[in-house]
């Protein structure tokens, strides 16, 4: 029998977002093998959760948190994804789609997801360096940037949802954050002005200005932004000014496709614009004369957009009711439909202000249409369900207020008593039913397992506690609710990553601070946190912080390497693995003058001094930088050596001089503290004497350039690296190494080593935040750099000329 | 009470010599005496080898009132000198005397 595969439909999808790749992933889930699919995305990344940006921005997420899809994903299901290069062009007649870069790729059925554009309001000065949106990962970049590169005012210019998230961000960046809004309350279209004016005190309670009513005239500045100016003549100082005015469609492309557009790209029931070949959802589109700012809806119009083009159903987009909540840590608010009513509306309003409770539900005869609540919103849940059902609340009306409990309508959370079909998580659309069955099926026993399955509570985390119910539900007993996160040690719930997010949101600086503020059980740690929280802090505040000597293991304190007899070994430094006879001379000199035993040369292509008494370091250290040597670091979580080959000065196969490069990593790098000891190597061909494939960092060089490495491990488990990238220079070399060391730096976790690290976030994550996106790789490299100024002083010779000389002498001798 | 008969007590320098959560050695015919200050201020003294494999707990991490061993991290209360549970064995501990800031030793 010869059969023919039926030829496979083009799908092109313009817009690597949220809406967009939801849809894709619904379309998968209907026909995985209908469609050659090529996404177009014009940020440099894979697919994230944009609305975690926030909790990024606030320091309790990091990137690699909120990736939702990888380029192993598009990878694994066969989508080839042109990231970084935005559509400029639809040819309806040609059906085909072109890249800003000339790619150019065909399609049977086109789908748009271009979301939208963040509107700024064309003031003079908006266009000046400093003045930036909230849409992006970029643009949160550059906030963590501004504040990390010592900048003091930032003002906020909206006092939306948005506007509030990015102010408490910066705020906890530790600027001085003031919040511009030109309404006379808060977040108007979400809150009634009771709960607005709790919102606004807890905000200037946590150290944010606000400026209700507040008309922004100007912005100044001569090559970047300096202050804002308000219509009554206010000056406000700023190094940073956020615009969170408000969005709007982006529909331009579509526009120029000659689509029919109105504020949105109109779309009919079933998401199709006015080309029946061509779809459209997200926040791009106009529906029935609304647009769309909140995920929830778009996850609906995800279903309809690939039922209607996969062909397995002519299903319509219904508009329900949404809910919103702040994402700030510690505001609990929740508001959903409307919640102000009219002349034929009741309310229903319940206020504590001691304890800064406020809660209004508003009906209309006896079905609640709207809710308001602020400062307790664990009940939200259920309120949001019986305004999306419309339920009849006759029977509980006069306990309604007071939440599900009092009402006597079901208890604990409820999720027991929903039905199947009940949405658990809003943000990603799952139901109680789809939970439970991936429960089931899977065996899922923590929160983490749903959520990496289902996605339930992976977004905003508000349905956390009912995920959490169904899995008591579920699995009674034996749901053991604990956190799998593993704590740094016994002293501590929190782990790592969590430990070094506070110390930067909080501004920490010092390790009782940072003990104390997160609660440690032990006043003064033990031998595993310490060390650790020494180096999160030296990263976090190069220059400022203050090592803690008593913090570091022996061997970083001594800065030589403790041996089972007491005594000390000394490795100089020997740059790239290339010594002089002067300084072999003073080597052998020293070693004479001071009876060291044992001489050997180490594994990393330096000399190793062995058997060095406690008492002799200083003098030892005093002679070889008599000499011009620095210390080796041989004892460090910290940069170790650079192992080099010979390469074309010497060699007949070498195509580029790798000894100099390799000599100029380790003067770039040399002083660094890390995670973990890291190593490095340059070869001068692919033949690789100097063992690249096994370090930290590496380069091996080839006829046009160089290969670069980054992930390996000899040691104890082996690990080969992963190509990084290919460079062509060696000012590319070195800002690629600083860039890589620097994200390790950042985010691997204390005495994890880079292999672990790559293998943990995966080297595409590691390739999004260096090679892909220029911006990016330059301020890591500009922050190791900055951190090298205060790093590259020789601990040597400072303790040779008596820096913890106490360290060195005994205190006394008694007979 | 044959120990305060036998014991002879040498000042070896103040508690100011020592940095808190650190330690100095005293230098002895036999073995060298490991002086800790805590965060409290308060100075233990034991022998300078752990009873694992002889590792100088001078060079240790000092927190709460134990010394964690540079060489295979045993944990060593030195209150007592007894290696924290599951390790077992225990580090000769020296009287230790605190005159004002003077920090004086019980040695045989
Ligand atoms: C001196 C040296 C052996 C030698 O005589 O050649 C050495 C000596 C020690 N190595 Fe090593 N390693 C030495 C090269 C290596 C290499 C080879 C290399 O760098 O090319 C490796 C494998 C490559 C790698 O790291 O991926 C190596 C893998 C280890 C490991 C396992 C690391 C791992 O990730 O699996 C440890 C244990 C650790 O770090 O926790 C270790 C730990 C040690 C320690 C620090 C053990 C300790 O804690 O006391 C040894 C200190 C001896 C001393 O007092 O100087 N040493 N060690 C080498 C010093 C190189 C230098 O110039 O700085
Ligand atoms: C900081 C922040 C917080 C938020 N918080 C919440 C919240 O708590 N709850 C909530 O429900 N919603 C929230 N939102 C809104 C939510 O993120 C959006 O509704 C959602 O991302 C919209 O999805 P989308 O796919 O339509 O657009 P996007 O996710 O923006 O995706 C559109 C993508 O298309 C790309 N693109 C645009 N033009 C082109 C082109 N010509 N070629 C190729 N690619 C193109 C864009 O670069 C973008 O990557 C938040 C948004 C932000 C920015
Ligand atoms: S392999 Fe490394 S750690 Fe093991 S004994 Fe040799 S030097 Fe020490
Ligand atoms: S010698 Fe102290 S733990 Fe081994």
């Amino acid at each position: 029998m010869n059969m023919i595969a039926p030829k496979r439909r083009r799908l092109v999808l313009v817009g690597n977002g949220m809406a967009g790749i939801r849809t894709i992933e619904e379309i998968l889930r209907r026909a995985p093998h209908a469609f050659d699919i090529a996404v177009f995305g014009a940020e440099p990344h894979g697919n994230y959760d944009r609305i975690m940006l926030s909790p990024v921005l606030a320091g309790e997420r990091q990137f690699a948190d909120i990736v939702t899809h990888d380029r192993a994903w598009y990878a694994q299901n066969g989508i080839e994804l042109i990231a970084g290069e935005p559509v400029v062009g639809i040819d309806r007649d040609a059906r085909t789609v072109t890249g800003a870069l000339g790619t150019t790729r065909p399609y049977d059925l086109l789908l748009i997801a271009t979301g939208s554009t963040p509107v700024i309001i064309p003031v003079p000065g908006h266009r000046l360096p400093g003045v930036i949106a909230f849409r992006d990962i970029a643009d949160v970049e550059a906030m963590v940037n501004a504040a990390r590169t010592g900048r003091t005012n930032a003002v906020v210019i909206g006092g939306g949802l948005l506007g509030l998230e990015a102010a408490n961000g910066l705020a906890r960046n530790g600027m001085k954050t003031t919040v511009l809004h030109l309404m006379p309350t808060l977040m108007e279209r979400q809150l009634d002005p009771v709960s607005a004016k709790m919102l606004k005190a807890d905000l200037e309670a946590r150290g944010l200005t606000v400026i209700t009513e507040a008309n922004t005239k100007a912005i100044h500045g001569t090559d970047r932004v300096t202050s804002v100016e308000l219509a009554d003549g206010t000056i406000l100082p700023a190094d940073l000014v956020v615009m969170a005015v408000g969005i709007r469609p982006a529909t331009q492309l579509a526009k120029d496709a000659g689509l029919t557009c109105n504020r949105g790209i109109v779309v009919d029931d079933g998401m199709r614009t006015s080309d029946p070949a061509i779809h459209a959802v997200g926040e791009c589109v106009e529906h029935r004369g609304t647009l769309f700012g909140l995920v929830a809806p778009l996850w609906d119009q995800a279903k309809v957009a690939a039922d209607r083009m996969t062909g397995v159903a002519d299903t319509d987009y219904v508009p329900a009711v949404s809910g919103t909540r702040l994402k700030v840590t510690g505001i609990d608010m929740f508001s959903a439909g409307d919640f102000t009513g009219d002349d034929t509306c009741e309310d229903i309003v319940y206020r504590d202000a001691a304890k800064g409770v406020h809660k209004k539900l508003v009906l209309r005869g006896d079905v609640p249409i709207g809710a308001v609540l602020y400062g307790e919103a664990q009940d939200a849940g259920w309120y949001f369900d019986l305004i999306r059902n419309a339920t009849d609340i006759a029977a509980f009306r006069d306990l309604l207020i007071f939440g599900p409990a009092a009402a006597g309508v079901n208890q604990g959370s409820g999720v027991e008593a929903l039905p199947d079909t009940a949405e658990i998580c809003g943000c990603n659309g799952v139901s109680k039913g789809r939970i439970l069955t991936a429960i089931h099926e899977h065996k899922l026993s923590s929160v983490d397992e749903v959520r990496a399955r289902t996605k339930a509570s992976a977004s905003c985390g508000s349905c956390t506690c009912h995920v959490e119910s169904l899995l008591t539900l579920a699995l009674g007993s034996a749901y053991d609710a604990t956190p799998k996160i593993k704590p740094v040690c016994a002293c501590t719930a929190l782990g790592h990553d969590a430990v070094r997010a506070e110390i930067v949101a909080r501004a920490l600086k010092s390790i009782p601070e940072t003990m104390r503020s997160l609660g440690w059980s032990n006043p003064d740690g033990c031998a595993t946190c310490r060390p650790a929280l020494n180096f999160y802090l030296l990263c976090a505040w190069p220059g400022e912080y203050r090592d803690d000597a008593r913090s570091r293991f022996v061997n970083e304190r001594m800065h030589a390497n403790i041996q089972k007899d007491g005594t000390y070994s000394v490795v100089p430094r020997m740059w790239g693995g290339v010594t002089t006879s002067a300084e072999l001379r003073a080597i052998a000199d020293v070693v004479d003058k001071h009876n060291i035993p044992t001489v050997k040369v180490t594994g990393g292509q330096r000399i190793d001094l062995l058997g060095v008494r406690k008492e002799q370091l200083p003098a030892v250290w005093r002679d070889l930088n008599a000499a011009g040597m620095v210390s080796g670091h041989a004892y460090g979580k910290a940069l170790r050596t650079v192992k080099t080959c010979v390469g074309s000065e010497w060699c007949r196969f070498g195509t580029q001089d790798s000894t100099a490069m390799g000599v100029a990593l380790e003067k770039m790098t040399w002083g660094s503290w890390t995670p973990h000891k890291t190593k490095m190597a340059v070869s001068g061909c692919p033949r690789n004497c100097a063992e690249v494939t096994i370090k930290d960092f590496g380069a091996i060089a080839t006829e046009s350039g160089w290969d670069l490495h980054v992930g390996g491990n000899g040691g104890i488990t082996v690990r080969v690296t992963d190509l990084l990238c290919k460079v062509t220079t060696e000012e590319e070399v070195l800002e690629y190494a600083a860039a890589f060391m620097q994200l390790y730096r950042e985010e691997a976790r204390y005495l994890e080593r880079t292999a672990p690290w790559v293998e943990r976030v995966g080297i595409d994550y590691v390739r999004s935040r260096i090679v892909a996106d220029p911006g990016a790789r330059r301020l890591l490299r500009d922050r190791f750099i900055e951190s090298q100024r205060h790093a590259q002083r020789d601990p040597w010779a400072d303790r040779a000329a008596g820096v913890e000389a106490h360290e060195f002498r005994p205190l006394a001798t008694v007979e | 009470m044959k120990t305060s008969i036998d014991l002879a007590w040498k000042s070896v320098g103040t508690i100011d010599d020592i940095p808190r959560l650190g330690s100095r050695t005293v230098t002895t015919a036999g073995d060298d005496i490991a002086v800790f200050r805590l965060a409290d201020d308060r100075i233990f003294a034991v022998y300078d080898r752990c009873p694992h494999k002889a590792g100088k707990l001078s060079q240790g991490i000092v927190h709460g009132d134990s010394v964690t061993c540079p060489l295979h991290n045993w944990v060593i209360g030195l209150t007592d000198g007894k290696a924290k549970s599951p390790d077992e064995g225990c580090a000769r501990t020296v009287p230790v005397r605190v005159d004002g800031r003077i920090i004086m030793l019980g040695v045989s």
